[in-house]
């Protein structure tokens, strides 16, 4: 990237870690903190919508939706999680796969398992055999992104039951006597005390999402696992212009360090987020505040 | 072939006695439930033997980190923040790659004594080297649980222990030690599930498999891509992991009756089971 940058071997101290450290490989490795990022970003709020979904339908009253709510939730509690992503990104990849292929191919009577072997006809393939690399990837992460989000919608959706139960009953109530309809005292006195009962479970489990997100590797993503593997390994002088040794300890390391640095802020964030919650209820960290902003 | 057979030949299969070659094509069902749950040994292997060591350490490391000490505390603090805070699947890959790199280091200082060469050796193999790193990580989550478990036994009951005479470790043996348990055991059996979840890791993550010797979700894998049909290998590792997860429950809560037995049984909290899910 820089002017001196043209000719590798002949660099030594500062300018060699400079070059090397912008060399294409690296920007690839930098760029999968963002595919990080947005794994976290996409996540976050489909497991938040999924998790509302499942704590409504537990709440409902008809039978079949609480049934489906109970099971979602319970379903992932009991399973190890690394089964299901590995499990549900292949799934739902067949399950697009077949429907497509019975809108796209009816001409098609083949079964679909043909033995081992699992075979759609080539216009219901996705994404399409003749479409761009990027295409691919994309289509793997959102895979992957959906699995994350079924998974910790389950559990958000524990946290988010148990809070909405957690909400005294007095003050839904009192919402009663004041002539709130149902609705009305959902959205405005109910909804928005769960927030401050339900924020310890979602930060604990925002700070296991961060660390589930390098099995994104084992899903065939190409994210920062993946690429301090590719770039850390013994790089010999003949095939390579910044040849060095066995550096995967190093690289681990500031893996590591990442995910220690993420981790702490979270702390920060949401120790901040968890006083503005408790601000004006009648509890031991609401009241504390309640005295000084008077 | 019968599926009795296929037992004699596949039952311990992932510690290497009986057949050598895997099932590579008409895969049955039986082959794939059989070979699952000789998977299954190494699960149960790195489980018991982490939550058993990591209890003992994860205790030393929950007194460390509430003394007043600094020279116990800030170790013990910086331990737990940094298994806790980073991901066990990173934690998996660094360890390897640090045992990988231990002979070549190992053998300029220690040449010439054969044992301490043999030794780093046997941690690149997964039954030592993942072993240590789910000792530690399970540890640093327990010593968590137990920190604050201390932090909660009533001050009455040391006041109590101390007016009968008891200082030092009879206090602790005695008083201290069996309320914490007692308040941690909880949230330790969900530490302990999860313990037991987490081992479907190894595998894969840097630790290979040596001759085909894998964990159930190996062989899962395995079949999975041998046979393109996810549907069957997969729910069968998640049944047998159901299965195990109330065993192991069962277990913890015949502890768990021992720890309350001296308080009334209608006034005993129920355990409510809430695994944590990744670390």
């Amino acid at each position: 990237m820089m002017s001196f940058c043209g000719d590798p071997a002949s660099l030594a101290g500062y300018q060699w870690w400079l070059c090397y450290l912008t060399n294409n490989n690296h920007f690839s490795l930098y760029s999968s903190f963002l595919t990080v990022m947005a794994l976290l970003a996409l996540t976050a709020p489909l497991a938040m919508i999924l998790g509302f979904a499942g704590a409504l339908a537990r709440r409902s009253g008809i039978f079949p939706l609480n049934l489906f709510g109970q099971i979602y939730t319970s379903l992932a509690r009991s399973v190890p999680e690394i089964i299901f992503f590995l499990f549900v990104p292949i799934a739902m990849d067949q399950a697009f796969e077949y429907i497509r292929h019975k809108i796209k191919c009816p001409e098609v009577t083949d079964p679909v398992y043909q033995g081992n072997d699992f075979v759609v006809c080539a216009a219901a393939k996705l994404p399409l055999s003749t479409s761009d690399a990027w295409v691919h990837s994309t289509y793997g992460f959102l895979l992957a992104a959906l699995g994350f989000a079924i998974v910790f919608g389950a559990h958000a959706a524990n946290t988010i039951h148990g809070a909405l139960n957690a909400v005294p009953k007095n003050q839904l109530e009192t919402a009663a006597s004041y002539g709130m309809s149902r609705r009305q005292s959902f959205w405005r006195i109910h909804l928005p005390q769960m927030w401050g009962y339900a924020l310890p479970g979602l930060s604990n489990l925002w700070m296991i999402l961060i660390k589930a997100t390098p099995l994104l590797f084992l899903l065939g993503v190409e994210d920062m696992v993946y690429w301090a593997g590719q770039i850390s390994g013994t790089k010999t002088a003949a095939y390579y212009d910044y040849p060095h040794g066995d550096w995967r300890l190093g690289y681990f390391a500031a893996l590591l360090v990442f995910y220690l640095l993420m981790t702490r802020v979270s702390e920060i964030v949401f120790g901040r987020l968890s006083a503005h919650f408790a601000t004006g209820q009648a509890t031991l960290g609401g009241g504390s505040t309640q005295g000084l902003q008077a | 072939m019968s599926c009795a057979q296929t037992f004699t030949d596949y039952a311990l299969r992932s510690i290497g006695i009986g057949q050598r070659l895997l099932p590579k094509s008409d895969i049955t069902l039986c082959e794939q439930f059989v070979l699952i749950g000789s998977g299954m040994i190494w699960n149960i292997y790195f489980a018991v033997l982490a939550i058993a060591t990591g209890f003992m350490f994860a205790t030393a490391l929950a007194l460390a980190k509430a003394s007043d000490n600094k020279f116990l505390n800030y170790p013990a603090t910086t331990f737990i923040f940094i298994f806790r805070g980073s991901p066990l699947f990173i934690q998996f890959f660094l360890a390897y790659e640090t045992f990988v790199l231990l002979p070549k280091l190992g053998i300029d200082i220690n040449m010439g004594i054969a044992t301490i060469t043999a030794e780093t050796r046997w941690l690149t193999k997964a039954w030592l080297g993942a072993l240590v790193v789910l000792f530690f990580n399970t540890s640093a989550y327990s010593a968590e649980i137990f920190y604050g478990a201390y932090n909660s036994v009533p001050k009455g009951a040391v006041e109590a222990a101390e007016a009968y005479g008891m200082r030092g470790f009879t206090r602790f043996r005695r008083i201290i030690w069996p309320t914490m348990l007692r308040l941690a055991w909880p949230s330790y059996t969900n530490e302990a599930i999860f313990m037991f979840h987490a081992t479907t890791l190894v595998f894969v993550s840097s630790f290979p498999a040596w001759r085909q010797k894998g964990d159930a979700l190996y062989y899962a894998t395995y079949f999975a891509e041998m046979t393109f049909n996810p549907f069957i290998p997969y729910p069968i590792a998640a049944a047998y992991f159901i299965g195990f997860t109330i065993l192991l429950i069962l277990a913890f809560s015949l502890v768990n009756q021992r720890l309350n037995r001296h308080i009334d049984p209608k006034e005993r909290k129920k355990i409510r089971y809430r695994p944590q899910i990744i670390r």
